[in-house]
Formats: structure tokens, C-alpha cells, sequence
């Protein structure tokens, strides 16, 4: 039984089906049914054919659906007239897949969900798990975002923008259940390369092979993080930063470079140090100005403030923090608009020998941080220097 | 079986026999105590008893209706709160005795100088649907 087969072929039957003339909502629904008795038959009986078997057990199952809705509805017309299959425009229709499932009338949480059941080919109940809500809920969240797109015409072109913006969240999300949500963005964003040419979508999946090729060094056995400095270099996966630099390469080549790339290929420069001494920061702060010109958001130059920090000494990099705070506001009541803003305040102390300083804003760092991993990382950094300090 | 919250406070319960800021042990003993943590709740998934853990983020903020179509009222976060919840475990038991022996377990997790932190665990039983043969036969 082939999964990825299966998963890759869910857009492309979906597609065929829309084609045809069936609304989303109920051909989404009737390829989920065909793909949940694909799972069942095909270990005893693989079809000759999977493709052409998930088109005709859809095309049933829509038919079957309609028929049950049919003295309501009275749409035997459309149905008993079986379209010739005829050669489908897969490429296409994959595409206007992720445009619809991204549609700018969706919620990103919505815009997540339905892009990896209709995309992706995943059920319910594992998007439920992954995200860590209720079947029930998620259910709910995929039938409301059809009917929100229902109306959207499948052939319109889309933003491409926004399915990135998608994918660039299903891959953050790490992974809980049985769903490793990186690796199925990185299958997703694989899919939308071959179904369109656009160097931010080459970007984005070099950004993520070149982060998922360390994520196994990113924690420790006991799930504690390990910051990138410390992390094993050997254990990067080189297959994965081979690839990357390779997309990235091929990408900024035609020049029309974009938020994704620039990221990539700060990823690419960490990922190309053999050690973390051997860092080229200079380049790493070259690009992180390219992105403040693209999109000029906090996030960023606090990030730069960090490569100034060890591109021209911890000093530099307090400096282009302390410019960073004149310029963000704080809105009263919502924390900081930086969460990591303290923790990163913390580091260049430290690194300046400022130790009684560092720790107390380590200390603060960890009453601020986003999750529980940071927050045991910073905790930790914390107590390390206290422990210093009394020695 | 009964359901049961374990609440960590962090502040307003009373103070832990070996109360040390966790800022202040070896990182060793910081390292200790998550594995001991992750250890409990994990064993407690192996027994069936496990149903939910959760840490909260130490600032919140209040919210109140201001009448119809007005924002909602914000305030705070205030620093004098006297109580202050850092985070739950969600179990479900066969007994109340079940229950205080395992938030005694959970109490015992290692803390400055490795030792238990004793810290005090607020049990608090979940008002549960009402059985379908009540106790009292004239109800």
C-alpha cells in the first residue's frame, strides 16, 4: 500500500472531478471516500491503474451522494450523464487546488486545514491530531472553509503569495500524532514546484529542506532544545542541504528575489560552516539588510541584531537592539511584540561578560517565552550563570 | 472514576518546603526536574490515568462585556494578583486516594540541591454528569 502515492494523487483526482463540473464541497468530500476505501482494498488488491481507480471510485461515490440528495435537489440531469474522462489538465488543476484551498476569504487556521485534506490528502482525524483539537472540531472548521470557498470559480488565477504563506505554517507547526507536518510541507511545497515556476516557491522549499536537514540535532534525547552553536554537524542531513543549496542556487539565479529566498540563503550559509566559529556572519548580516528592505518587520531586525552581534561583537549587536526599541512600540496590556526580544538581550550580555545582567534578563526571557521548550531553554541558560556567579 | 485537576500555582499557594526560584539551582537540577515531569505524565499515560497537562504563560489579561457595540473592556495583567495559576494535569482515577497520591508524587519532583521541592498542589474534583441511578432513590 503506497501512501505517497495515494496523497500525491488526491489534487490530481480532485482536480478531474471539479472538472466535471461537481462543486467542491462534494467532490472533496466523495475523493475522501475513495481514498479511505483505497486504504482499505488496495493491500489485498492493488488497482493496475490507482489513478484511474481513485477517479472512478470518487466519480461513484459523488454519483451515489447525489442520487441520495437528488429528489431534493433534482440534479439527475447532471449525474446520469457520465463526462467522457478524457485527458485532464493534472498540472493545472493541482494548482488551482492550492490557490482555492488558500483562498484570501479563509482564516489561516481554515486555509491550513482544508489545504491538507484537499491538497494533501490527509484525513480529519490525523489533521485533528496534529493540531491537537477535536475531530469533531476540525471537521467542522474543513466543512466551513468549503463552504466559504463554494462560490470561488475554479479557474481564476490565484495569489501565489498565500499558498506559500500556508505551506511556510503547516511546516513551523513541527509535528504531534502520527502526522510529521514538516516533511508533509516539504511534500507540498515539492508538488506546487513542478505545478508552477516562481523563484519564492523554489525559496521556500529550499528554506525548509535546508531547516528539516538539522532538525533532528535541534533537540536533545530528552526533547530539551539545543541551540544552533551546539548543535552536531555531522548528524545534518546532507542529502537534504545539498538540495537546498541547489533549488536556492538555481532560484536567485533569475534574480527576482523574495522574502523565502533571502531567508534560504541565510539557512544556506549556517548550513554550509563546518563549524559555528566558521560562520560567515558578515554575509548572514548582508542578507538579513536585503530582508529588512523586503519586508521590514521587528522579527527580522531582531534576528539581524543577533548576526550583527557576532559579525562585529556583542556590542554592535546591543546597539542595533537598542535601536530596535526605540522604533517598536509596545501596545500596553499585550507583552512585547517581541517575545524573544529579552532572550536575545540576555545572549549578547553574556557574550559582552556582563554575567549578572544576563542572567536576571534570561530569568525574564523565561517568564516571556512563547513555549515550553524556550522557556526550559532559557531557564536553564539562567540558572547557569547563577551557578557561575556563586562559584 | 472521578476526574481531577492538579494546579500549579505560581503564586498563592503556600510556600514549598525547598522553595528556591528555579533560576537559581545547577542546570543539572532544572534538567532533573523536566524529566521527572515528562517520567510522571508519561507513566500515567502507560496506566490510563492521563488525560490533559498544560503550562500557562505567567501573563494574562482581563476581559469584560461593555454593553452592545463596544470592544470588550482589557485590563492588566496585574503584578498584585494574589493567586496565580502556572499550570494543570488533568487525571482521571478510581478514588480521591488515587488522586492525593499521585499529586504527592508530583510534589516530590527534584528541585535546588536535588532534593524534593514539597511544592503544595491544589486538588480540586471536576462536578461530573449526575450518575444515571442516583444515591438518594427519592430524587
Amino acid at each position: 500500500m503506497n501512501e505517497a502515492l495515494l496523497r500525491s494523487l488526491t489534487p490530481k483526482v480532485l482536480g478531474i472531478l471539479v472538472r466535471r463540473g461537481t462543486d467542491f464541497a462534494a467532490a472533496e468530500d466523495a475523493v475522501q471516500d475513495a481514498l479511505v476505501e483505497a486504504v482499505r482494498v488496495w493491500p489485498a488488491d492493488p488497482p493496475r491503474d490507482p489513478k484511474g481507480w481513485l477517479i472512478t471510485v470518487a466519480w461513484r461515490r459523488f454519483l451515489d451522494a447525489t442520487r441520495a440528495d437528488a429528489a431534493r435537489r433534482r440534479r439527475e440531469d447532471l449525474v446520469d450523464e457520465e463526462p467522457p474522462p478524457g485527458p485532464a489538465a493534472a498540472v493545472d488543476d493541482t494548482l488551482q487546488l492550492y490557490f482555492l484551498c488558500a483562498h484570501p476569504s479563509l482564516t489561516p487556521s481554515s486555509a491550513v486545514a482544508l489545504t491538507l485534506r484537499a491538497v494533501g490528502g490527509l484525513t480529519t482525524r490525523q489533521i485533528a491530531q496534529a493540531y491537537l483539537v477535536p475531530e469533531a472540531t476540525m471537521a467542522q472548521r474543513i466543512s466551513r472553509a468549503k463552504r466559504t470557498v463554494s462560490g470561488v470559480r475554479f479557474d481564476q488565477p490565484g495569489d501565489v503569495a498565500t499558498v506559500l504563506r500556508v505551506l511556510y505554517l503547516v511546516f513551523n507547526e513541527g509535528y504531534s500524532g502520527d502526522v510529521d507536518l514538516a516533511a508533509e510541507a516539504i511534500r507540498l511545497a515539492r508538488q506546487l514546484t513542478a505545478a508552477i515556476d516562481h523563484p519564492e516557491v523554489a525559496g521556500l522549499l529550499a528554506l525548509m529542506l535546508l531547516h528539516h536537514a538539522r532538525r533532528a540535532t535541534r533537540t536533545a534525547p530528552d526533547g530539551s532544545l539545543v541551540p544552533l552553536a551546539e548543535q552536531d554537524r555531522g548528524r545534518w542531513d546532507t542529502g537534504s542541504i545539498a538540495e537546498g543549496v541547489e533549488i536556492l542556487q538555481a532560484a536567485l539565479a533569475r534574480d527576482r528575489l523574495g522574502e523565502f529566498q533571502a531567508q534560504a540563503a541565510i539557512a544556506a550559509l549556517h548550513a554550509d560552516a563546518p563549524t559555528a566559529e566558521e560562520t560567515d556572519w558578515v554575509q548572514i548580516v548582508e542578507w538579513y539588510d536585503e530582508l529588512t528592505r523586503l519586508t521590514d518587520s521587528p522579527v527580522v531586525r531582531l534576528n539581524r541584531a543577533v548576526a550583527v552581534g557576532e559579525a562585529d561583537g556583542p556590542r554592535a549587536g546591543l546597539a542595533a537592539l537598542a535601536a530596535l526599541d526605540d522604533s517598536s512600540p509596545t501596545s500596553s496590556g499585550r507583552g512585547h511584540p517581541l517575545p524573544r526580544h529579552t532572550a536575545v538581550a540576555a545572549y549578547l550580555h553574556e557574550r559582552d561578560g556582563d554575567l549578572p545582567t544576563a542572567a536576571r534578563l534570561y530569568a525574564e526571557a523565561a517568564r516571556k517565552a512563547p513555549n515550553l521548550a524556550e522557556r526550559d531553554h532559557l531557564t536553564r541558560q539562567a540558572a547557569r550563570l547563577n551557578t557561575r556567579l556563586r562559584g | 472514576m472521578a476526574k481531577y485537576l492538579l494546579l500549579k500555582h505560581y503564586r498563592g499557594a503556600p510556600a514549598a518546603v525547598n522553595d528556591v526560584p528555579m533560576d537559581q539551582w545547577a542546570p543539572e537540577e532544572v534538567t532533573a526536574h523536566m524529566r521527572y515531569m515528562n517520567d510522571f505524565a508519561a507513566r500515567l499515560e502507560k496506566t490510563g490515568e492521563f488525560i490533559d497537562g498544560q503550562a500557562l504563560a505567567p501573563e494574562g489579561t482581563w476581559v469584560r462585556y461593555d454593553g452592545e457595540g463596544r470592544p470588550p473592556v482589557t485590563d492588566g495583567p496585574f503584578a498584585e494578583t494574589k493567586d496565580l495559576i502556572a499550570g494543570w494535569m488533568v487525571i482521571d482515577v478510581d478514588s480521591y486516594e488515587r488522586a492525593v497520591e499521585l499529586a504527592g508524587e508530583l510534589s516530590a519532583a527534584p528541585g535546588a540541591g536535588g532534593k524534593p521541592i514539597h511544592e503544595w498542589l491544589e486538588l480540586r474534583p471536576f462536578l461530573a454528569a449526575p450518575p444515571t441511578i442516583s444515591e438518594c432513590p427519592h430524587s
